[in-house]
């Protein structure tokens, strides 16, 4: 069976209107178990917001690694990795070896442990 | 005693409390971060204790070893904090290995190699690459050096919301992203030292750039990036670059009083009051350049150490060693080519060899389009043809120096050399 990325695209909101999107919960919560029982769903998960991005290039051998998300509009998202790291350093030095990091950008997002959704 | 003496005993033991209480933060704010694992937390711990110690110290007299004191008490209110909120990973771990701490509270006290080790966790921590430069030099004045974020506003000319925005956003993303609280690995270290070394001369020239801002709170700044700088000689004494930077930052630091007239006028290195220069700095600034290049390692703060060294020790500004000079820009320009260095050789050069030499170098770096906005290139151009007798050659070089300069002080000048030379007959 071929398999979809789907992304998901929404503003960045205030405080207040985060509140709203929690109330959504029930409903991610149910669409996310029905695609599970389907056997439909391969992985998913939250992401951070962009400015806890961090994009890494390598140019001349040499690593760059900037704060923040890539900022080239040329440039189209092309794939995508979901790795389990220690920490920040070992998620770039892997992200540094992919080929796109030589031409293009190498975006490192962190994804939300779903662990601290019961902590809070 | 009258009232009149008691509110000056207690204002001058809050003074000496709040004093003690700055120079020993970064060590226990560095230790209580490791140890709870969250920036934030641990600097809201350190915070009450500064209080309670404000609260009692004045009363109770400062502590044998106030930095004993201030650990304990900032690890009990961390203990409280923790058990209220529940947002930290690793909770439930972490409270229990500080309440551990804290009941062997008389042995526990760390060992001078582990302070030091938590003091490098702090500043590689404060100077990831994964986070912006100015997060950087906010981060690392805010927790090693301890200033306060308005203070740190004020001399960035930042309003002071702003900065305190900087700062949390960048404790968010240590935490959020994971950014690990540690010193790199053996083969990230050399670049990630760069990087340090780099931040700390960012805080120096901030302060020492006379240009913008309130003059006291930028000489504070230079001050601070000095401490910096001798603490990481301290934590890191076999890296001859860290006692090469510290020793441009005394070198240039020690002159501080003779770069202003006093109408406020620039007064470049050739025109100054050796008198005022200071020379305990200048000496400490020649001891650790001694130290550094015992190791044998050249770099490039060493390298600038040195010139500035030369031009320091040289009896007189026409006594100045311009060969040596030259010599140190080329090996300079070998290590971090850049256009700054490829003009200031040349003008080296010029001293050292005569005008028809250093225009020889300033030829090809004329003909790179690249350059042509490169005011200094211009000025120095302009210098060398004048000394070579083509002053219509350098007429044109100082105005055109003249039309690029952004600075009023620096463009007065220009214009004086430029008169001076149409008066010369």
């Amino acid at each position: 069976m071929p398999q979809y990325m789907v992304l998901l695209y929404a503003e960045e909101v205030e405080q207040a209107d985060q509140e709203q999107r929690w109330a959504e919960m029930p409903l991610w919560l149910e669409l996310t178990e029905g695609l599970r029982k389907a056997g439909l769903l391969v992985s998913n998960g939250a992401l951070r917001p962009p400015d806890m991005a961090t994009t890494v290039r390598v140019r001349g051998g040499e690593a760059e690694i900037t704060d923040g998300p890539f900022a080239v509009t040329k440039e189209v998202l092309a794939g995508y990795y979901v790795l389990e790291c220690a920490d920040l350093d070992e998620a770039l030095r892997h992200a540094a070896r992919f080929p796109t990091a030589l031409y293009g950008s190498v975006e490192v997002r962190p994804i939300v442990d779903p662990a601290s959704y019961s902590q809070a | 005693m009258t009232s009149q003496d008691e509110i000056a005993a207690a204002a001058g033991s809050a003074a000496a409390a709040e004093r003690v209480f700055r120079d020993e933060r970064s060590s226990v704010l560095a230790t209580l971060i490791r140890q709870v694992g969250d920036f934030q937390l641990a600097e809201d711990a350190v915070q009450d204790a500064f209080e309670s110690a404000l609260a009692t110290w004045p009363r109770d007299g400062i502590p044998r070893n106030p930095g004993a004191w201030i650990t304990v008490a900032a690890r009990r209110r961390a203990i409280d904090r923790l058990r209220r909120d529940r947002s930290v990973a690793d909770r439930a771990a972490r409270l229990a290995e500080l309440t551990r701490l804290d009941g062997q509270e008389h042995s526990a006290i760390s060992e001078e190699s582990v302070l030091d080790d938590d003091r490098l966790r702090l500043i590689f921590t404060c100077c990831h690459p994964a986070l912006d430069q100015s997060a950087h030099v906010a981060l690392t004045l805010r927790t090693i050096g301890g200033l306060t974020t308005g203070e740190i506003a004020r001399a960035f000319l930042v309003a002071e919301p702003t900065m305190g925005k900087r700062i949390v956003r960048a404790k968010r993303k240590i935490a959020e992203a994971h950014i690990r609280y540690q010193v790199p690995t053996h083969d990230e270290l050399p670049g990630r030292l760069r990087g340090v070394l780099r931040v700390v001369y960012l805080i120096f020239n901030e302060g020492y750039s006379a240009s913008v801002g309130d003059q006291l709170t930028r000489g504070e700044l230079s001050g601070e990036a000095i401490r910096l700088g001798r603490l990481l000689c301290e934590l890191m004494p076999d890296e001859p670059e860290a006692w090469g930077l510290l020793s441009l930052m005394l070198l240039h630091d020690a002159r501080r009083a003779a770069r202003t007239a006093p109408d406020g006028r620039y007064v470049s290195l050739n025109d100054q009051d050796r008198a005022l220069w200071d020379h305990d700095r200048i000496a400490e600034g020649l001891r650790s350049l001694d130290r550094a290049v015992r190791a044998h390692r050249p770099g490039q703060y060493q390298l600038q150490a040195a010139i500035t060294a030369l031009h320091v020790r040289a009896p007189s500004p026409d006594a100045t060693d311009w060969a040596q000079i030259a010599d140190l820009y080329a090996a300079l320009g070998k290590l971090s080519p850049s256009p700054v260095i490829d003009v200031n050789h040349a003008a080296a050069v010029g001293f050292a060899h005569g005008p028809q030499a250093g225009l020889r170098l300033v030829r090809p770096l004329l003909a790179d389009p690249a350059l042509d906005h490169y005011q200094p290139l211009h000025a120095t151009n302009a210098e060398l043809l004048r000394r070579d007798g083509d002053r219509l050659g350098a007429a044109h070089a100082y105005q055109r120096a003249i039309e690029l300069s952004e600075n009023a002080v620096e463009r007065a000048e220009l214009r004086r050399r430029l008169a001076a030379l149409c008066g010369e007959s």
